[in-house]
């Protein structure tokens, strides 16, 4: 029975060997010198200033959320699309009932305020 | 693998009529309420959700006796789905009646997302008592916890209540987890997440039925529908997020979702796994046993009366147990009327506690209610009523519901737990009895003013009550419909 | 239309409705729509049932029993409870005088309780449950509901005696009637309980008539007799038989339009209607036949002597029911199932007159008495007489009620009382005694009867200065109905003449499809001449008649007794003539001998009572069983319950309980403390009790 996962496995093989000849070999190859400024945390980019502490408005994640979730519905629509002939009339019905659900929650998005910035 | 074969099921509207019915009623609410902001003093919200909850019940009334499989198996459309609905429809309809009056002094539940979440929470409700797939059950049971997650912070001034909504958020998604893994660990054993195929499967390979994998799944399942109906020892969470919820939900949550979770429960015990009643018939008992001890033992020596009520509800969720230990025709017939007859009780009682509240905040102390009896004659009479069927004592349902669920577990076999049954009977009389002895006979010492409640809640109180008695009474009509639902039940 | 029966007990329940729910309401605003609904509820029921009782003389007489099922009750295992009617010539009978004699009462109650204020509503709510109790009892196909119904009128009765419950020996009253018919019920229960199960014991779970009946014969005697004695017991309470017919006479305390409609015409005979629906079930235990007629006999004599000394006109109706009931019984108790129906048809129309007359002479008295600010007793009869002037149309239709009971011929009461005492000495169950008793019993019936109409109607007024000329009849509502039952009474009787007087006895032909009888029996009815039947008549006349001879003879009546010797000697029709002619001549006697002591020579009474004191007083004070029962049962229960209550109930149940309720609220507390408010605890319990279930179910997979 679990054979038909054996492809499963040799890919996670595959990645977790990529993943460690990846850092085996450049820690092999790559030259090594170890000084203080080479051990900061970022060593090359701005150096921090003032509080690490900063609110990030909480339109930020309303956006990502709404966006998530859009992105994700359009991602269901893919293998519809795909078999959408062999679905037929059931499958198109699915589908409106589907996108009228979503502009319904567009809609109450929409007059909810949630899209405006300001 | 089956799974990888695709079919195309038909379209069959009648099979999800009432929770299609339902749905729509949400989105409609949910677009009146967000175009209209100014309406927030009207109660047109609720009467637009009360006519789509009417029309959904309707509709399970007239598609009662069709047998059929819908959509390659996921919905099941029987006896006992329809029952489900109707139970899962009257909580949702008696809830609205009682929200109609209760947000006039919580104008923040007074929005199209309270009622649009409390729809939702009914057809995932609704969808539990006729899914027909692991998948589909899980479904369901997230659609309806997601929304009474957020049902229950809605009060979100308070502390208390978003605390509750944070508890039962986590504990919940905690539970469902379980919920899942023991899922998976069904699926992984017998290859299909079909209840009747799960079933026919063990029919075929009866070695499966003792494995670790399955056995393993049926104890992570067990958790997780322990934890939906506050079964001992996931019952935890149930006092603290019934004290915090609006007083309008907590008896939504504690029947309705009470309801669901045991038709879940029966259907997947049942139908997919009835190869195993000998096996988790003892630890069952056990449970059964602590759930209503437990519940009855602290329930005495609360005095916030939401906090009772919600240790009562554990308590119930025990006799219910007994009813599935019974394991009979007659025992899940017995589960059946009683989550109806608790739908009406609870209701009834939760309606006339929300009846007390108001701006500055609730009366949920027992103290509260000293005196109320004279004082609001009609409303002490519908709580005296409701606390009998409580208690059991005739000829209020309740004591039908436990002289069904009792007797069911006597013919089963099951002397004992009957006996413990109607002890725990005894101990839950002098807590409910307590209610009605403050109510008539206590000194008053904070005088507690009752606003004039709304025509609407006063239709539910009167519909819980003529329920409650109709129930208790002339129990037969109810009883023959949940019998023939047990009987139609697709296996 | 048949199936339309269930209508006949929904309207009056609708009047409970509106009139319980919103009466006070309707009160204030108008009282009269009060009685209206009330009264149309009832009148409804009574042309409904007036439908079906036709429709069902259409039918053939082997054709009428029709089993309607209103709903499934309860039902669960082998219990199956059913609302259910039947429709049969029994339960039409008494559905018609139960509604029709109801309606009456009810239009007299707008008369009588007129000047009722602020419980008008509540007295109408009580009547109109009553009918559906009783509709509920006497229509019901099964005893469950009969039970129901019984129980249902024992409590409006207890709410209606208790009706004016301000007055403490009302609301004693009330109680007195509720408990002993407790006790009474407490043995019906038993005997259903009984017949439930050992009829289960063969398989048959079911409690409705049809089928009890048609398995009784699985019984075995003993069972039979136990059962049938059983539901005696709560006949005796609910029908006033001895022992526990001591509620009745206090339950006078109540209005009288209730004394009339249920301690007189309806409710009371409920005892002799289930007998006589159980005629198949008593038919098979002689035994328990004797002990019923036993009772009915002694119940008919022992009342009507009371009746002789009372005073209070309503006492004297109250133990002349008790002795009516007791004739009813004893019909029961010999096999003459018709008889005994036939006389609680006639008695519920001349009885209910006799409370109504009585009802209005009283009424008219306290209006008179209230005038003049006296508080004399207005039900005493001392203080009454010559009121026939005053109220004519009470005292013609009272005279016609009283003629009826006391038996005079042509009258209904007559015909009933007649053949039930026919049947007492000619039926195989019969005895010459229970004759005899029934004969003595309706003579003193006929005196006290008249006594009470002389020292009513006749000489002087004797009530207080003043009070005379406010003396009148009274209003239309309550003299419409005396004269509706006036008429009933008269001619009732006319529906079961006997063969004897040439009729044809319709009422029983009537009845026989319900009257399982045993085809020795229906021989005897039919021949009348069977060998063994007269052989054994003619036996019994002949050695009793010798009995009868001697106590009549002592009663100075030689030539009748020479007449009974000639009895023996003819066939049964000559004794039926002649114990008919005897028993008219002794309620003749008795009207005589009571124009004598209050018309003629008034000073008899007197003298009487101070020659024979003991006995006056045994008379006067209900031979003091009341005292004897005070003394006997109640006052060492109570003292057994105070010991129970102070000695084991204080000291150790409550010990007990006290001591599990402390522990149990001790546990309560502590587990209180376990429920922290921290999810992560709660977290940690369903971790917990995830591992529990865990390890279980891997032992259940590894075992």
């Amino acid at each position: 029975m679990l054979v038909k996962y054996i492809p499963v496995l040799v890919m996670m093989l595959v990645g977790i060997g990529f993943g460690v000849f990846a850092v085996v070999v450049s820690s092999i190859l790559g030259p090594s010198r170890r000084f203080k400024v080479k051990r900061e945390t970022y060593e090359c980019g701005m150096p921090t200033e003032g509080a690490t502490y900063v609110q990030t408005p909480i339109k930020y994640y309303v956006v990502a959320l709404l966006f998530l979730v859009f992105d994700l519905e359009c991602v269901f629509m893919y293998p519809w699309a795909v078999h959408y002939r062999k679905l037929g009339l059931f499958g198109f019905v699915e589908m409106l009932v589907f996108m009228v659900i979503l502009f319904v929650c567009y809609v109450y998005v929409w007059k909810k305020g949630a899209l405006e910035w300001e | 693998m089956e799974m990888l074969e695709f079919v195309v099921p038909a379209l069959n509207v009648k099979a999800i009529l009432p929770q299609a019915i339902l749905s729509l009623t949400a989105l409609t609410v949910l677009l009146v309420g967000v175009s209209s902001p100014h309406n927030k003093k009207t109660s047109s919200l609720g009467y637009l959700s009360l006519v789509g909850v009417v029309v959904a019940l309707i509709s399970t009334l007239m598609i009662n006796g069709a047998r059929e499989s819908a959509y390659n198996g996921m919905v099941l459309m029987d006896g006992f789905s329809s029952f489900i609905t109707l139970i899962v429809c009257i909580v949702t309809l008696l809830t609205i009646l009682s929200s109609i009056n209760y947000q006039r002094f919580f104008p923040r539940l007074n929005c199209g997302e309270y009622y649009c979440l409390l729809l939702f929470a009914a057809v995932g409700m609704s969808f539990m008592g006729s899914a027909g797939n692991l998948l589909m059950i899980f479904l369901a049971l997230e659609t309806m916890s997601i929304s009474i997650y957020v049902l229950a912070g809605f009060k979100s001034d308070e502390a208390q209540s978003i605390e509750s909504a944070m508890k039962y958020f986590l504990l919940g998604a905690f539970a469902s987890g379980f919920l899942l893994f023991g899922f998976a660990l069904v699926y992984g054993c017998t290859g299909t997440m079909d209840l009747v195929k799960i079933s026919a499967f063990l029919t075929a390979h009866p070695e499966v039925i003792h494995s670790k994998m399955l056995m393993g799944g049926v104890a992570l399942m067990t958790v997780g529908f322990g934890f939906k109906v506050a079964m001992f020892p996931f019952h935890m969470w149930t006092p603290d997020v019934y004290e915090g919820a609006p007083t309008s939900i907590t008896g939504f949550m504690a029947t309705g979702v009470k309801a669901a979770a045991f038709a879940a429960l029966l259907r997947v015990f049942f139908v997919a796994l009835g190869h195993l009643q000998a096996d988790w018939t003892g630890i069952m008992w056990l449970l059964a046993f602590l759930t209503m001890t437990i519940g009855n033992v602290v329930a005495l020596s609360q005095t916030n009366i939401k906090r009772m009520l919600a240790y009562s509800s554990i308590a119930h969720a025990g006799y219910l147990l007994v009813g599935f230990v019974a394991g009979s025709k007659l025992g899940q017939s017995g589960i059946l009327f009683y989550l109806l007859s608790y739908a009406f009780t609870n209701l009834g009682a939760f309606g006339v506690i929300a009846l007390l509240g108001r701006d500055g905040g609730e009366y949920t102390s027992l103290d509260d209610f000293a005196g109320l009896g004279f004082k609001y004659p009609l409303m002490g009479l519908a709580m005296a009523v409701f606390m009998f069927s409580m208690a059991g004592i005739p000829p209020a349902s309740g004591f039908m519901g436990k002289f069904y669920l009792f007797s069911s577990a006597m013919k089963a076999g099951f002397i004992w737990l009957a006996i413990f049954g109607v002890i725990n009977s005894v101990i839950s009389l002098y807590y409910y009895l307590r209610v009605v002895v403050v109510m008539y006979f206590k000194e008053v010492e904070r005088d507690v003013v009752m606003p004039k409640p709304s025509a609407a809640v006063v239709v539910g109180l009167v519909i819980a009550a003529i329920g409650v008695l109709q129930m208790g009474i002339f129990p037969s009509y109810f009883w023959d419909m949940a019998r023939q639902s047990v009987q139609a039940m697709l296996m | 239309m048949f199936d339309k029966v269930w209508l006949i007990p929904i309207f009056p329940i609708i009047g409970v409705l509106i009139n319980g729910l919103l009466g006070r309401r309707i009160e204030n605003i108008n009282k009269s729509i009060i009685h209206w609904i009330a009264c149309g509820a009832v009148a409804l029921s009574f042309i409904v049932t007036c439908i079906l009782f036709f429709q069902m003389l259409g039918l053939p007489a082997d054709q009428r029993l029709y089993e309607f099922t209103w709903f499934d009750w309860i039902s669960g295992g082998v219990l199956h409870t059913y609302v259910a009617y039947q429709i049969d010539p029994l339960s039409m009978l008494m559905c018609l005088f139960v509604t029709g004699v109801g309606f009456l009462i009810h239009v007299y109650s707008i008369g009588y309780m007129e000047t009722e204020e602020g419980r008008y509503y509540r007295f109408f709510t009580y009547l109109n449950l009553f009918m559906f109790s009783m509709i509920n009892l006497v229509l019901a196909n099964n005893y469950l509901l009969l039970f129901l119904g019984w129980e249902g009128v024992g409590l409006c009765s207890y709410l209606l005696i208790g009706f004016w419950f301000s007055e403490e020996a009302n609301a004693i009253a009330g109680k007195k009637a509720f408990i002993t018919n407790r006790i009474g019920d407490f043995g019906f229960i038993i005997g259903l309980l009984l017949l439930y199960t050992s009829l289960g014991e063969h398989g048959i779970w079911t409690l409705r008539f049809s089928e009890v009946f048609t398995h009784v014969h699985l019984l075995s005697p003993q069972v039979a007799t136990a059962i049938c004695l059983l539901l005696f017991v709560g006949c005796t309470a609910k029908s006033a038989q001895i022992p526990l017919y001591v509620w009745l006479p206090d339950a006078m305390a109540g209005p009288t339009p209730v004394s009339a409609l249920i301690h007189a015409a309806t409710m009371v005979t409920s005892g002799v209607y289930m007998i006589a629906r159980s005629n198949i079930l008593y038919s098979m235990s002689p035994f328990a036949m004797g002990v019923v007629a036993t009772f009915g006999a002694l119940t008919a004599l022992f009342a009507a002597s009371i009746g002789l000394v009372q005073n209070d006109i309503k006492k004297v109706l109250a133990y002349s029911t008790v002795s009516q009931l007791g004739y009813m019984f004893l019909g029961l108790g010999v096999g003459a199932y018709a008889a005994g129906m036939f006389h609680v048809l006639t008695h519920a129309f001349f009885k209910a007159l006799l409370f109504l007359g009585a009802g209005s002479v009283i009424h008219s008295m306290h209006h008179g008495l209230h005038k003049i600010h006296s508080h004399v007793d207005a039900q005493d009869m001392r203080n009454m007489g010559g009121l026939k002037s005053k109220t004519p149309i009470t005292y013609v239709t009272f005279l016609i009620a009283t003629l009826a009971i006391s038996g005079i011929p042509g009258f209904s009461g007559f015909f009933s009382k007649d053949e039930i005492l026919w049947q007492a000495y000619s039926s195989p169950h019969g005895h010459f005694i229970l004759w005899l008793i029934g004969a003595v019993a309706a003579g003193m019936t006929a005196f006290y009867m008249f006594r009470l109409v002389f020292m009513t109607f006749f000489n002087e007024c004797r009530a207080p200065e003043g009070a005379e000329e406010h003396l009148h009849e009274s209003p239309k509502t309550m003299t419409v109905p005396l004269m509706v039952l006036a008429f009933l009474a008269a001619v009732g009787g006319y529906l079961g003449v006997p063969h004897a007087l040439g009729g044809s006895n319709r009422f029983e032909r009537y009845l026989e499809p319900v009257m399982g009888l045993g085809p020795e029996k229906l021989l005897h009815k039919a021949g009348g001449a069977v060998a063994q039947g007269a052989h054994a008549a003619a036996e019994a006349v002949h050695g009793a008649v010798g009995h009868a001879a001697a106590a009549v003879h002592e009663a100075g009546m030689g030539h009748m007794a020479e007449a009974a010797h000639h009895a023996a000697e003819h066939g049964s029709m000559f004794a039926e003539y002649l114990l008919m002619g005897i028993s008219v001549a002794i309620a003749l006697v008795g009207i005589f001998l009571a124009y004598t002591m209050y018309i003629k020579k008034r000073d008899i009474p007197e003298k009487l009572a101070n020659s024979y004191p003991f006995l006056y007083r045994l008379l006067l004070n209900k031979w003091y069983v009341d005292e004897l029962y005070e003394l006997t049962v109640i006052k060492p229960l109570h003292g057994f319950s105070v010991l129970l209550w102070k000695g084991v109930d204080v000291a150790i149940v409550d010990g007990i309980v006290n001591g599990v309720a402390r522990i149990i609220g001790w546990f309560s507390g502590v587990i209180r403390y376990i429920q922290s408010g921290y999810v992560q605890s709660y977290a940690v319990s369903v971790v917990l009790g995830t591992v529990v279930l865990l390890v279980y179910y891997i032992i259940k997979a590894i075992s």
